[in-house]
């Protein structure tokens, strides 16, 4: 099973990838085609993704459908995929997210009558999703450091298309003023992640003259260093850890976001059309997240250990700090944007208490976000579509006029405030309880943050969708069928994993286990052995 | 039989799954189809009680394993459940009185056009609150928990359309989020003391660890039932949840929701047994939400109102029994049930009133009901015996037994204790001499509705008076029926254990008895001279600054508002400011230094070309002193 000579993994990145360009190259006129060829790639995709998940064997080695070529040889630049559980699970989540992202936003990219002289607006939209797609798949296969990066980076262009050239039909300032916002955001949104992607370049070539310097041959495989760390042959110096740990750090603390370089966010949330906030927040994102996980942990036990105090402050004040701006927010995306920081903060929380539960937590938190967000994000953007306003103002009495629009925003959002029986409850408690364990204060601060959820996501709801019926919303139409293929399998999905979250656990179990030997830590053992209490 | 035990949750499960996804199809069968599900919960419950009492009473425990629900390196959360006496108890009281406020409920939203999806939010109320009592371990017990919440913020909205119902759910839940911290904290406390948060390894290895942590656990598990029960100081969304409809009030405050404190603290009675100061502060909330409770109580004209601050009080009797230990357990479960009975009756009867009355809550504009609605009347009549503790009837003796188990308490807390429980017992009288008086005597004083309609009361339709019927019997002979020869002790005492209280020196049964009485004489005269003797004012007087206070909750929606609710919009409007102008300026400002990032963005119509191109620029002079730096360590 380790080496396999199907490349499915390939397979898996390249269908998008090549999908995107199909799509991209249909004629301006067959726009309806250039939908439903994206729609199906997408869902190629998916099955693929399944494939990989079913194929993957829990108890097999740590990286498994691993494929290795050489490519710049020069520099010890390899080709190499691979996919842990954890990877595993996150490929599966964006591969199921893209569906949903497609399908809602099916008309958001229709040209209008002003600018019908442009360049086929709508083929460009799906494929540039598809290659959004195809290249945060292969940041979470990438084994190779420098393939990684590449990727990393490489997709920073398609969403600064997507946020900068797509956005809402209406717009509270007029048309003008919308674009310059939109502008803006993208230009943020850009400058945030390269200036982080720079810094962490840096951090990846100095990784290459220590390889170099020490193994011999300088090398960006992750599977070598980490081996070459357990056999001892790899010795990184305390302070050359430390700062290229820094450099990786610095990257993922931008994209995840993490407080206080989490301000490009609200504006690209904000601006972009709600299946493309779906795309960054619920997908691209993660890959910061995922990264710390495997590359901050992996590669820099030590420093990471140095570095924890530092970052559980930061994760915890984006915890309570994106809460509460939520909760001051008056436009519905901004305020699920800030809510999305805050969550954002619980992930890197869960990362850095470095116990089993804080890891799996994680993981499935990267999961469960994704998937209650893309609800609650994507029910909104159908309501802001309908009125033509972001503003919470101008909504109200919503439930009375589409209950159903109102009922599946409400689901939306208890999964959003982590209500137990909703999978998000799962991934939150174990962050939680995984932080505690470690770190008893920073535990309890953290668990004010379930409060203020209570506060931002009822807010929301009671002034959109409850008392009398606003003005301009009385006569909205309830959701449509293709909306509800859009929020059902969400939904279901929200109910099945927080009843039954086990298939996901046990493919995220060794994982957590295997990066737990290499930031070399065991959990904190209870006080009381309640075995061994009983047999007294 | 274990497999049953999953039916049991299962049943309204189904209910509120089919009637909150089925559509308008099931109008016009759905409230059936959702009372009969919560009778086939009961039936269920009859027949696993039938089978208990069939056994031995160390034997009656069962336990079905239904998966592994987390199974995480360390973790393991199990979905499993535990039936024993105690769980018992209370699937009997949400399965029956539960079903009995669905028959009701019938006929009470006849008219409301959304009428299957109410019945839909109660049996999610009863799944919740089933899950609530029947799980094996706190973990799936929070899921209850929490889907009590859920099912009230439901119902409390339930008529959204008016602003004062949406933010009344809303804060309900809010409020109860903060207990819920609790009780994560107190899962948590418990997993890195004992491994493990299922209630038979936790409990039977509490003699392994220091009476610091315990405290903790008991003080965070207290917090959750405040929240919950509606307990000082997290007490101030009950009165908000009369904006409910009426049935969801009965269910609330008498089947479901504000008992499920009292059963997290019996539950968890081992950890409270050996953490004595966490249990003298559960008596100190409960005695001061008891006399919190019966203040307002006595100031309230709206009806509901009034019964609610009476819930409150109640509730504060149960905790406070709760806090004694095993002098206590049983008597709070038992006055638990007995006024279950009445409050749910007393709730009912409201609603019917409040039919007859073209909805109108205000007890200024009732008077004289008693002709026009002898079922009301007598039922709503004998629920008022009970709750005040007229002699022989249910409310007597569960309240009687608590007041004594306060007093053993023994030395100047029993004092005080007994002394706050002696004081309810004859503000109670007060309170509930009140609402009836003002109700059922007296002159008419009933004024036309907003619409111009003058009142012509009614009595309810059978579906409404026959629940009320069945709660009055239960009112008059549960408390009797439990008492004689100590039944509801026996029966409860291999889970809660049961220690005989002692009275101090000086002081015999039937002199605590007789107090009680005399207190109860004391607030039925009271209120008989202010609302008897002399005709009801239409208005309400000013009245003292006490009542005026007690009018207003005794404050505490000012409390919350000024402590909380004001600083809280400061902060987070300051947040929002400092946020756009400081952090956002902070990190622009310094990306400006390193590479001139920020003057490119402020000119984005010079296209993201140029500033990528400075970018890059800066990214190399990074990389390059990087590498340099690297070559020098």
């Amino acid at each position: 099973m380790a080496d396999s000579s199907f490349p499915l993994l390939t397979l898996t990145a390249a269908v998008p990838a090549v999908g995107a360009i199909a799509t991209a190259a249909v004629p301006a006129a067959k726009r309806e085609l250039a939908k439903r060829l994206a729609l199906g790639v997408s869902l190629v995709t998916l099955v693929l993704a399944a494939v990989i998940a079913v194929r993957y064997d829990p108890n097999g080695d740590r990286f498994q459908l691993t494929e290795s070529r050489s490519w710049i040889a020069d520099f010890g630049v390899r080709y190499e995929l691979g996919v842990d559980g954890i990877a595993v699970v996150l490929v599966a989540l964006t591969a199921l997210l893209i569906p949903f992202v497609i399908l809602a936003g099916w008309h958001d990219a229709d040209p209008t009558g002003k600018q019908s002289s442009r360049w086929r607006p709508t083929q460009g939209f799906f494929a540039l999703i598809l290659a959004v797609e195809a290249m945060v798949i292969v940041s979470f296969l990438a084994t190779d450091i420098f393939l990684f990066y590449i990727f990393f980076e490489a997709m920073l262009i398609p969403m600064y298309f997507l946020i900068g050239g797509f956005g809402d039909k209406a717009h509270e300032h007029g048309e003008e003023e919308a674009a310059r916002q939109r502008s803006y955001a993208a230009v943020k949104f850009l400058l945030y992640n390269l200036a982080g992607g720079l810094i962490m370049l840096a951090a990846v070539i100095g990784l290459f003259v220590v390889t170099n310097d020490q193994l011999g041959a300088g090398t960006f495989s992750l599977q070598e260093i980490l081996q070459a760390r357990a056999d001892g042959d790899l010795e990184i110096s305390t302070n050359t850890e430390r700062l290229l740990f820094l450099g990786f750090f610095f990257a993922f603390a931008v994209k995840a976001p993490l407080w206080p370089l989490h301000t490009w966010l609200p504006n690209a949330m904000g601006e972009s059309t709600a299946p493309v906030a779906v795309l960054i927040t619920a997908v691209v994102d993660k890959v910061g997240t995922f990264a710390m996980l495997r590359f901050c942990l992996g590669l820099f036990p030590e420093a990471s250990d140095w570095a924890t105090p530092v970052v559980l402050v930061l994760a915890l004040v984006s915890i309570l700090y994106g809460a509460l701006l939520a909760i001051g927010q008056r436009d519905m995306k901004r305020l699920i944007a800030y809510a999305s920081i805050s969550h954002f903060g619980f992930i890197v929380l869960g990362i850095f208490a470095m116990t089993s539960q804080g890891h799996a937590g994680a993981t499935l938190y990267m999961v469960n976000h994704g998937i209650s967000t893309a609800a609650l994000m994507l029910v909104a953007g159908f309501l802001i579509s309908r009125r033509g306003s972001r503003l919470i103002a101008d909504y109200g009495g919503v439930q009375k006029v589409a209950p159903v629009l109102a009922g599946t925003f409400l689901i939306g959002g208890l999964a959003t405030l982590s209500l137990p029986g909703l999978a998000p409850f799962v991934s939150e408690f174990l962050v939680l309880v995984g932080t505690f364990s470690r770190y008893p204060a920073i535990g309890i601060i953290a668990t004010v943050g379930i409060v203020l959820a209570a506060i931002y996501v009822l807010v929301l709801y009671q002034r959109t969708m409850t008392g009398p019926v606003a003005e301009k919303v009385a006569k909205l139409p309830d959701l449509r069928a293709r909306e509800m293929l859009v929020v059902a399998p969400l939904i279901a999905l929200l109910i099945g994993l927080g009843v039954y979250p086990k298939p996901l656990t046990e493919i995220v179990n060794p994982a957590v286990e295997h990066t737990m030997s290499d930031v070399q830590k065991s959990d904190p053992e209870p006080d009381v052995n309640p075995v061994e209490a009983a047999h007294e | 039989m274990e497999s049953l035990i999953g039916l049991l949750v299962a049943a309204p499960l189904l209910g509120a799954a089919v009637l909150l996804c089925g559509g308008r199809r099931l109008d016009r069968t759905g409230h059936w189809l959702g009372t009969g599900l919560a009778f086939t919960s009961f039936v269920l419950g009859l027949v696993l009680f039938a089978d208990m009492l069939g056994k031995d009473g160390e034997e009656r425990a069962l336990h079905s394993h239904l998966f592994t629900w987390i199974p995480v390196e360390g973790f393991q959360a199990d979905a499993a459940f535990q039936l024993d006496q105690l769980s018992m108890t209370f699937v009997l009281l949400i399965t029956g009185v539960g079903s009995l406020i669905h028959v009701y409920s019938v006929g009470y939203m006849e008219h409301d056009e959304r009428r299957r999806r109410f019945f839909g939010y109660l049996n999610l109320f009863l799944a919740a609150m089933l899950l609530l009592v029947l799980a094996d371990n706190f973990l799936l017990l929070y899921v209850g928990w929490e889907g009590v919440g859920l099912a009230s913020y439901l119902l409390i909205g339930f008529w959204q359309h008016k602003p004062s119902a949406a933010t009344a759910a809303k804060k309900a839940f809010i409020v109860n989020r903060v207990g819920d911290v609790g009780l994560s904290i107190a899962i948590m406390l418990m997993f890195v003391t004992f491994g493990t948060f299922a209630f038979e390894p936790v409990m039977n290895s509490v003699g392994e660890t220091g009476e610091g942590k315990l405290t903790a656990i008991g003080l965070m598990l207290l917090l959750a039932a405040c929240g919950k029960s509606a307990q000082v100081p997290l007490q101030s969304w009950l009165g908000d949840a009369m904006e409910g409809p009426t049935p969801v009030s009965a269910l609330i405050h008498a089947a479901t929701m504000v008992t499920a404190g009292v059963y997290l603290i019996v539950r968890s009675g081992a950890i409270f047994d050996a953490a004595p100061d966490a249990q003298l502060v559960v008596t100190i909330v409960g005695a001061v939400t008891l006399l919190f409770g019966a203040i307002v109580g006595c100031a309230k004209d709206d009806i509901k109102k009034a019964l609610a601050g009476s819930t409150m009080s109640q509730i504060g009797y149960m905790i406070l029994a709760a806090g004694l230990g095993p002098i206590g357990y049983a008597f709070a479960i038992m006055h638990l049930v007995t006024h279950g009975f009445f409050k749910a009756g007393l709730f009912l009867g409201a609603g019917s009133v409040m039919h007859g009355m073209n909805d109108e809550v205000d007890m200024r504009k009732y008077g004289g009901l008693r002709k026009y609605m002898p079922v009301t009347f007598v039922t709503f009549g004998l629920g008022y015996l009970a709750i005040i503790g007229f002699p022989g009837l249910s409310g007597f003796f569960s309240k009687d037994l608590i007041i004594e188990a306060a007093f053993a308490k023994g030395g100047t807390q029993g004092w005080i204790l007994g002394g706050a429980a002696l004081l309810g017992a004859a503000l109670t009288a007060y309170y509930m001499t009140r609402v009836m008086l003002m109700t059922f005597f007296g002159e008419k004083r009933w004024e036309a509705d907003a619409k111009g309609d003058m009142p012509h009361p009614h009595e309810s339709p059978k579906t409404m008076t026959i629940p009320m019927i069945v709660l009055a019997i239960g009112s008059v002979g549960a408390g009797a029926f439990f008492d004689i020869g100590e039944r509801f002790v026996h029966w409860l005492e291999p889970v809660t254990g049961f220690e005989h209280g002692h009275l101090p020196d000086g002081l015999s049964v039937p002199m605590v008895t007789g107090a009680t009485v005399a207190c109860m004489v004391l607030g039925v005269a009271a209120a008989w001279l202010q609302y008897g003797r002399r005709p009801v004012p239409a208005a309400a007087p000013r009245g003292s600054l006490l009542t005026r206070a007690a009018r207003r909750d005794l404050l505490q929606d000012d409390f919350n508002h000024v402590a909380l609710v004001k600083p809280g919009e400061y902060l987070t409007r300051g947040l929002v400011y400092l946020d756009h102008k400081l952090v956002d300026g902070i990190v622009n400002g310094t990306a400006a230094a390193f590479g001139g990032l920020s003057a490119r963005m402020r000119r984005v119509q010079n296209g993201y070309a140029r500033s990528y191109a400075v970018s890059m620029f800066g990214g190399a002079v990074v990389l390059i002193a990087a590498t340099l730096l690297m070559r020098a360590v």
